[in-house]
C-alpha cells in the first residue's frame, strides 16, 4: 500500500508539472447530472461550446453523493486542473474549506458566493429575469390569473417565484399568482408527471400562463400547457422551441456563458464575485421566431423599458434571498 | 432444514452472485467500448488500494452498517422497516439540534450526546408506524414509507426556513461549532510525517457502527428480548402462546430499529459535513434493505455487505473520475450487484443447494424441488440431510 | 416373521420393488426393501413417523432415486426418473398436503399440466365429459365449476383422486389420506376406494392408523426404521400384532391406570362465554369443575368450542364469565396473558404444537424455555442463561426419551412424536397445578402415544388437575376419569368414564341429549 501511495503521489506531482505547462479545465456537475434540462445542462453546453471552438479538452465529474463534493474538488486540484468549475450552491461550503489548500488553482463556482482569493463566484439575478417574464405573463393573460410551478422548495426557486410575482403585479396589479412546488426531495427536479398535474390544477384555478422553474419537471409543465392550449414560460435555457407558438417566452439564465467565459479565460480567470443580471445580459427573456407571434410590440416595448430601468437601477426588483420574504406573494 | 453447509450459505452463494454480477457488468462495459478489466482495476485500487480509498469506502460502509442493522433487526421480528431513510433524516435533525444549540467543551461529550439524540429522534420517527402496526394493524411497510416523505418535507421546511442561516442559498444549517468536530481517520491514524486517510470523510462513527454490530448481535442472540423478538418473528402463534406480547415486541423492535437508522446521521452530519444538509441521507435507508438481505440479517453479514456497498460507491466514483464511463453505468453496476445478491438470490442458491444435495446423495441426481421435498410437513419422513428424523 | 402375501390371481404384481435402498447422508431411510402389490387390491403400508414410508413412495413416484434396487410395474422393469415418468407408468399419487390451485375451478385443476394442446377450451370440454363418467363410476361427485377455495377438504381430496384418474392412473398411492377428514368424510373415501378396487385399480394406502388398515386393506406391509419387517394378509392379523411389528416391542394400546382419587376443586369454570372477532359466539355459557388428581376429558367433534376453551384458560383469548384456579379468580378481560397463566400454575400443551407449542425454527433447547424464558432459572438479568437451559434440556430430553437427544437440533427436524414430547416435557416439568392438554397425540406415532399417556396419568397421580381436550374418542375414553361432551359451544353432558361408552358419547357429540342413550 505504501508503494502504491508513493506511486500515486508521484503521478500527482507529475500531473502538477504537466499542469503548469498546459492546465486543463474541469467541471463538476451537481447531483442532477449534466442532462438535467436545467442549469447543469446549460453549464455542459457552455463547456462543450468551448471545447468545440478551441479543440481543447476538459475533465468532468457528475456528483452522485454529497461526500463526493470534496473528493472531486480535491482530486481535480491534485491532478493540476485549473480552473475547476462547480455548478450549484451546495458546493459553496466545501469549496470554502478546500480552496485555501490549493492556492495555485483557480476555482469557479456558479450560483453561490465563496469569498476566497482564488475563487470566482458567479451569481445570477434570477429575480430580475423572472420579473421580466412575469410582466409578459400578466400582459398575455386573458383571465388575470397566472401560475408558477417551482421544482424543489428551496430559497433559490422562491427567488424565481418572487421576481416573477413582482413582474406580474407591475404589469397588472389586480392579477392573481398561484405558486406550487413539485416536492421536497431532489426528485422534484425530475418529475414531469407531477409538473403536469400541478399545471392542470392551476388551469383549473383559472391560470392561462404558467411559468416553470423546475428543471426536468418543467418538460411536463410545458407539454401540458401546450396540450391544454394555454401559454407556458420556460426556464434557464431558451425552451421556446419545445412547443413553437405555445411557449410565451423563456427566462434565460446564461450559465453556459459563465462557464464558457471561465474556460476561455483559463488560469487567468478573474476572481471575485461576478453578478450576472439584466444589465450585463446574464439573465433575460427569450425572443425568437418561435414566440414572435405571441409577443406584441406593446408587450415588447413595456418589457424592454422595464429591463432598461432595472439595468439603470430605477426599478429595484426585490431579491427573496436577501431577507427571505417576498412583498408580492406568500409562499 | 440445512440443505448445505453454513460456509456455502454465507460465503459461497454471495460470492457466486457477485461474480455473476461482475460478469454481466463486464459485458455492459464492453458494450460501451471500455475495458472491463481496466475498470475493475480502477474500482479495486480506488476503493481498497490505499488509505485514501479506504477512507471513503469505510465512510459509506458506516452509513450502510447502521441502516443495514436497522432493517436486519426489524427483520428478526418479521417487520419490514422501509423507513430507514426518514428515521436517519430525523436522526440528523437530532444531531443538529444538540450540536448547534448546546455548548460542547469536548468532542467525546458531543459524540455521546449525538448518539443519544440521533437514536432518540430516529426511534421517535419509528414510534408512530410501530404503534399503528401494533394497535391498528396498519401495514408497517406503508406507514414507514409514508413517514419517509413526511421526514423529507419536515427537513425541507426547517432547512429552507427556521434552521437555515440567513443570507445563504444552501439548504443546510450553519456549520457546527468547533467543539463538536469529531476526529476523522486522518486525525486518528496519521503519525508524524505519514499522513493517512488524507481528505477522506471516514471518522470515529465507524467504530460506533462496529460497536452497534456487536451490541445488536448480543441483543438478538443473547438476551431475553432478542429471544422474544426472534420467537415472534418465527411464529406469532407460538409467541402468543408463550405470553410474548405482540404490541410490546413490535413497538420495542421498531424503536430500536429506528434508533439504529437514526444513528447513521452522526456519520454524515457530525462526522462528514459538520452541518446538517438537506440531502444528507441520500437513500442509505433503502441501501440498508439490500445490505440486510445480503447479510442474512446477521450483524457480521451486515458489516461485510455494508463494506461491499461502500466499495461499490467509492469504486464507482473512481470509475467516473478516471474513465469516461458515465455515472449512469456506475448505477447499473451497483444495481446488478443488488439484483444478483438480493432479488435473484434463489437463482444461485437453488443450484448450489442441489449440488450439495447431490454430493450427499453420492452422485445420484435429484429431481427438481417440486412436490413433496419442498413442502413436506416437518414431522414426515426424512427429507435430505435431516438425518435425525429417521430415529 | 415375513410372510408372503397370497396372490389373488396369477397376474404379475402391479408393483414390485426389489431390494430398494436409499440413504440421505449417514441415514439409511430405506434398506433393501422388497414388496409385491397385487393388481386390484388395496395394500396398506404402515409404520411410525420416520419409518421410511414416504421415502419409499417418493422413490416410486420419481421424486427420489433409489441408491440400489429395481422397480417393476406390471412385471416389467421400469425406470422412474421423475414424476412424469411415474404418470406414464400409470401411477397416481394423492399427497397428504393437496397440490391444488386455490382460485382455479375443479375442472381447471384437473386439466392443469395435462392439457391436450396450447388451447385450453378443448381440454376443458374433454375433461368435463370424462369427469362426468368418472363421477358416475366411482361415486366421485364434485362440482366441476366450483373453485377449490369454495369446497371442503373432503372434496379437495376427491379432486386429487380425479386428477390421478384423469391422467389414466391404474395404481393410486394415497399418503395419510384421512388425516384431514372427518369420520363421515373418511367413510366416504373408503367407499370410493372400494369402488376403485372393484374396477380393477390397485391402491396403496400409507397410514399409521391401525383401524384404517384393518377396515379396508387386503394386505398390509409394516415398516420399521427403514426396513420392511413384514407383509401379511390383513385378515390374518390384528391391531395388537401390527402395533408390535411397528414399534418392535410390546405396546399397550389401552392406558393402564388406577382409579382416580379426586381432591379439592382446582379449576372452577362458570358460565364462560366467548365471542370471536367475527362476532360469532363460540362458547355459550360453559361451566365445569376439575379436581385435583383427576383427568376431565372434553369430547366433541372439532370446532365446537373446545379450542376456544383451551385458549381462554391458557390466557390467549378473552372471555366473560368466571374462572377460578384454586379459589382465586382469573382475569378474563385480556389484561392477563399466557405468561400470567403460567405464573399462577397453569401448564398448557396446545392443540397445535407446530404453530403454537413450538417455534419450529428454534432449537430444542430454545423451545424448552418457551414461555418460561423470563424465569430466574433460565435468565440472567436481561440475558438468556443458555448453559442453564441447555442442562435442563438435556435432562428433560433424557427423561422423556426425546430422540435424537440433541438440544441443538431445530424443532422442525424432530418427528411429530418427539416434537410433542418436547412440549409435554416442558409443560409437565414446570410443575403446574393444572395442565391443559389439547390433542396430545395428534400426528404422533404409537410408541410416543403410549409414553405421553403414561406421563399424563403420572401427573394426575401426583394430585394435579388435568383438562384433556381430544377429538379422538378412544383417547378420551381410555385416559379420562370424567368426560364432558361439547357441542355448539355448550357442554351437552358429563359422564363418568367407566360408566359410559362410545355410543352414548357419540350421540351427545352430535347434539342429541335426553336419556335415550
Amino acid at each position: 500500500m505504501t508503494k502504491f501511495t508513493t506511486l500515486l503521489g508521484a503521478s500527482a506531482a507529475l500531473a502538477l508539472v504537466a499542469g503548469a505547462a498546459l492546465a486543463e479545465p474541469a467541471i463538476i456537475f451537481d447531483l442532477g447530472g449534466k442532462f438535467d434540462k436545467s442549469f447543469n445542462e446549460s453549464a455542459n453546453a457552455g463547456a462543450t461550446r468551448w471545447a468545440e471552438e478551441t479543440g481543447e479538452t476538459f475533465a468532468e465529474f457528475e456528483l452522485t453523493a454529497e461526500a463526493q463534493r470534496e473528493q472531486a474538488i480535491r482530486r481535480f486540484a491534485e491532478q493540476g486542473k485549473s480552473p475547476i468549475i462547480m455548478v450549484g450552491f451546495m458546493s459553496a461550503t466545501p469549496l470554502n474549506e478546500i480552496a485555501p489548500d490549493y492556492p495555485d488553482t483557480k476555482f469557479v463556482i456558479v450560483d453561490a458566493v465563496v469569498d476566497q482569493p482564488n475563487v470566482r463566484s458567479v451569481v445570477f439575478n434570477e429575480h430580475e429575469g423572472s420579473y421580466l417574464v412575469g410582466m409578459l405573463a400578466a400582459m398575455a393573460s386573458q383571465t388575470g390569473t397566472v401560475g408558477f410551478v417551482g421544482g424543489m422548495d428551496i430559497p433559490l426557486i422562491r427567488k424565481f417565484g418572487c421576481g416573477y410575482a413582482q413582474g406580474v403585479m407591475a404589469a397588472n396589479p389586480d392579477a392573481t399568482v398561484i405558486a406550487n412546488f413539485t416536492g421536497t426531495t431532489p426528485a422534484a427536479w425530475n418529475d414531469p408527471a407531477k409538473g403536469s398535474e400541478l399545471t392542470l390544477a392551476q388551469i383549473g384555478q383559472g391560470a392561462d400562463v404558467v411559468y416553470a422553474a423546475a428543471g426536468g419537471t418543467g418538460v411536463g409543465v410545458l407539454q401540458t400547457a401546450a396540450d391544454e392550449n394555454i401559454l407556458s414560460i420556460g426556464v434557464d435555457s431558451n425552451q421556446n422551441y419545445l412547443h413553437p407558438g405555445q411557449v410565451l417566452t423563456s427566462m434565460v439564465k446564461h450559465v453556459d456563458n459563465a462557464v464558457y467565459e471561465a474556460m476561455k479565460a483559463g488560469e487567468a480567470v478573474e476572481t471575485g464575485t461576478q453578478v450576472m443580471g439584466v444589465a450585463n445580459e446574464g439573465v433575460g427573456y427569450a425572443l425568437d421566431d418561435n414566440n414572435a407571434s405571441l409577443i406584441t410590440p406593446e408587450m415588447k416595448a413595456a418589457v424592454d423599458e422595464a429591463a432598461a430601468k432595472i439595468a439603470s437601477g430605477e426599478i429595484e426588483v426585490h431579491d427573496y434571498s436577501a431577507d427571505e420574504s417576498c412583498p408580492a406573494i406568500q409562499f | 432444514m440445512e440443505r448445505m453447509p453454513r460456509w456455502a450459505d454465507v460465503l459461497l452463494v454471495p460470492l457466486i452472485s457477485l461474480i455473476l454480477a461482475a460478469a454481466i457488468s463486464a459485458i455492459v462495459i464492453l458494450a460501451i467500448g471500455e475495458n472491463p478489466w481496466n475498470a475493475l482495476k480502477i474500482m479495486v485500487t480506488g476503493a481498497l488500494g490505499s488509505s485514501y480509498a479506504w477512507g471513503y469506502t469505510l465512510y459509506y460502509a458506516t452509513n450502510f452498517i447502521f441502516t443495514g442493522l436497522a432493517v436486519a433487526l426489524a427483520n428478526h421480528a418479521r417487520l419490514f422497516n422501509i423507513g430507514g431513510d426518514g428515521q436517519a433524516t430525523v436522526g440528523g435533525l437530532g444531531v443538529a439540534l444538540i450540536a448547534l444549540y448546546l455548548p460542547w467543551p469536548h468532542w467525546t461529550l458531543a459524540l455521546l450526546a449525538a448518539i443519544v439524540a440521533s437514536a432518540a429522534f430516529g426511534a421517535a420517527w419509528a414510534a408512530i408506524p410501530a404503534y399503528l402496526q401494533a394497535k391498528r394493524g396498519s401495514h408497517i411497510v406503508i406507514t414507514t414509507i409514508m413517514f419517509n416523505y413526511i421526514a423529507y418535507a419536515l427537513l425541507t421546511y426547517l432547512l429552507t426556513g427556521p434552521m437555515k442561516p440567513s443570507g445563504t442559498m444552501e439548504t443546510a444549517t450553519a456549520p457546527f461549532p468547533e467543539g463538536t468536530h469529531i476526529p476523522s481517520f486522518r486525525d486518528l491514524f496519521s503519525h508524524g510525517e505519514t499522513i493517512l486517510f488524507r481528505g477522506t470523510p471516514a471518522n470515529v462513527t465507524f467504530f460506533v457502527a462496529v460497536l452497534a454490530c456487536v451490541l445488536v448481535w448480543m441483543l438478538i442472540w443473547k438476551t431475553r428480548l432478542g429471544y422474544e423478538i426472534r420467537a415472534f418473528g418465527f411464529s406469532e402463534g407460538a409467541a402468543r402462546y408463550a405470553g410474548i406480547g405482540s404490541t410490546k415486541i413490535i413497538v420495542v423492535t421498531m424503536l430500536l430499529s429506528g434508533a439504529l437508522a437514526g444513528l447513521m446521521a452522526i456519520n454524515n452530519t457530525l462526522g462528514e459535513a459538520e452541518r446538517l444538509i438537506l440531502n444528507a441521507v441520500e437513500g442509505a435507508g433503502f441501501i440498508g434493505i439490500a445490505v440486510a438481505l445480503m447479510g442474512r440479517s446477521h450483524p457480521l453479514g451486515v458489516f461485510l455487505a455494508a463494506v461491499l456497498f461502500g466499495f461499490l460507491y467509492q469504486g464507482g466514483a473512481e470509475l467516473s473520475l478516471s474513465t469516461s464511463i458515465p455515472r449512469e453505468m456506475v448505477v447499473v453496476i451497483q444495481a446488478l450487484v443488488i439484483m444478483f445478491t438480493g432479488a435473484l438470490d434463489n437463482m444461485v442458491r437453488m443450484p448450489v443447494e442441489r449440488l450439495f444435495a447431490n454430493r450427499r446423495a453420492r452422485g445420484t441426481p435429484v429431481a427438481p424441488l417440486a412436490g413433496p421435498t419442498a413442502e413436506r410437513a416437518p414431522d414426515r419422513a426424512a427429507p435430505p440431510s435431516t438425518p435425525t428424523t429417521a430415529e | 416373521m415375513a410372510l408372503d402375501a397370497a396372490s389373488p390371481s396369477a397376474a404379475p404384481p402391479a408393483i414390485e420393488l426389489r431390494g430398494i435402498s436409499k440413504a440421505f447422508g449417514p441415514v439409511q431411510a430405506n434398506r433393501n426393501i422388497s414388496i409385491r402389490v397385487m393388481p386390484g387390491t388395496i395394500h396398506g403400508i404402515i409404520g411410525e413417523n420416520g419409518a421410511g414410508k414416504s421415502t419409499l413412495m417418493s422413490i416410486l413416484y420419481g421424486f427420489y432415486h433409489a441408491d440400489s434396487g429395481e422397480i417393476l410395474i406390471d412385471g416389467r422393469p421400469t425406470r422412474i426418473p421423475d414424476s412424469q415418468a411415474a404418470i406414464r407408468a400409470g401411477i397416481g399419487m394423492v399427497f397428504q398436503h393437496f397440490k391444488l390451485v386455490e382460485n382455479f375451478t375443479v375442472l381447471e385443476n384437473i386439466v392443469l399440466g395435462a392439457e391436450d394442446s396450447g388451447l385450453l377450451r378443448p381440454s376443458l370440454a374433454r375433461a368435463r365429459r370424462e369427469l362426468r363418467q368418472l363421477a358416475k363410476e366411482y361415486e366421485l361427485d364434485v362440482d366441476p365449476d366450483a373453485t377449490i377455495e369454495e369446497i371442503g377438504v373432503g372434496m379437495q381430496q376427491r379432486v386429487e383422486i380425479l386428477k390421478a384418474l384423469y391422467r389414466k392412473a391404474d395404481i393410486l398411492i394415497l399418503d395419510e389420506p384421512t388425516g384431514v377428514l372427518t369420520p363421515a368424510e373418511a367413510d366416504h373415501l373408503f367407499r370410493i376406494l372400494g369402488n376403485l378396487k372393484a374396477q380393477g385399480k390397485t391402491i396403496v394406502l400409507i397410514t399409521h392408523k391401525l383401524r384404517e388398515i384393518m377396515a379396508i386393506t387386503d394386505n398390509v406391509s409394516v415398516m420399521r426404521r427403514g426396513e420392511m419387517v413384514a407383509t401379511v394378509r390383513t385378515a390374518d392379523t390384528n391391531p395388537q400384532q401390527l402395533a408390535e411389528l411397528m414399534v418392535g416391542r410390546k405396546v399397550l394400546l389401552r392406558v393402564d391406570k388406577a382409579p382416580a382419587t379426586p381432591g379439592a376443586p382446582v379449576l372452577e369454570v362458570e358460565n364462560l362465554r366467548v365471542v370471536d372477532a367475527k362476532k360469532v359466539e363460540r362458547l355459550k355459557g360453559v361451566s365445569f369443575t376439575v379436581r385435583a388428581g383427576e383427568i376431565l376429558g372434553i369430547a366433541g367433534v372439532a370446532g365446537n368450542g373446545q379450542s376456544e376453551l383451551l385458549e381462554v384458560l391458557g390466557g390467549m383469548m378473552r372471555a366473560t364469565g368466571s374462572v377460578r384456579l384454586k379459589g382465586r379468580p382469573l382475569d378474563l378481560s385480556g389484561r392477563e396473558d399466557a405468561r400470567d397463566r403460567r405464573e399462577v400454575g397453569i401448564g398448557h400443551v396446545p392443540e397445535d404444537r407446530q404453530s403454537e407449542g413450538l417455534v419450529l425454527d428454534y432449537t430444542a433447547w430454545e423451545n424448552m424455555a418457551l414461555g418460561y424464558h423470563h424465569r430466574d432459572a433460565f435468565a440472567n438479568g436481561p440475558f438468556i442463561d443458555r448453559p442453564a437451559i441447555m442442562k435442563n434440556t438435556i435432562d428433560k430430553m433424557q427423561r422423556f426419551d426425546v430422540r435424537p437427544p440433541d438440544p441443538m437440533l431445530l424443532a422442525k427436524s424432530f418427528s411429530g412424536g418427539n416434537q410433542q414430547k418436547i412440549v409435554v416435557a416442558r409443560e409437565i416439568e414446570s410443575g403446574p397445578d393444572l395442565l391443559l392438554v389439547g390433542q396430545p397425540t395428534r400426528g404422533v406415532d404409537i410408541g410416543a402415544i403410549e409414553f405421553i399417556h403414561k406421563q399424563i396419568v403420572a401427573l394426575r397421580d401426583q394430585g394435579k388437575a388435568i383438562l384433556l381436550v381430544s377429538v379422538e374418542l378412544d383417547e378420551i375414553l381410555s385416559l379420562s376419569d370424567r368426560i364432558a361432551v361439547m357441542f355448539d359451544g355448550r357442554i351437552m353432558g358429563e359422564r363418568i368414564a367407566s360408566e359410559t361408552n362410545a355410543g352414548e358419547l357419540g350421540l351427545l357429540m352430535a347434539g342429541v341429549t335426553g336419556e335415550a342413550a
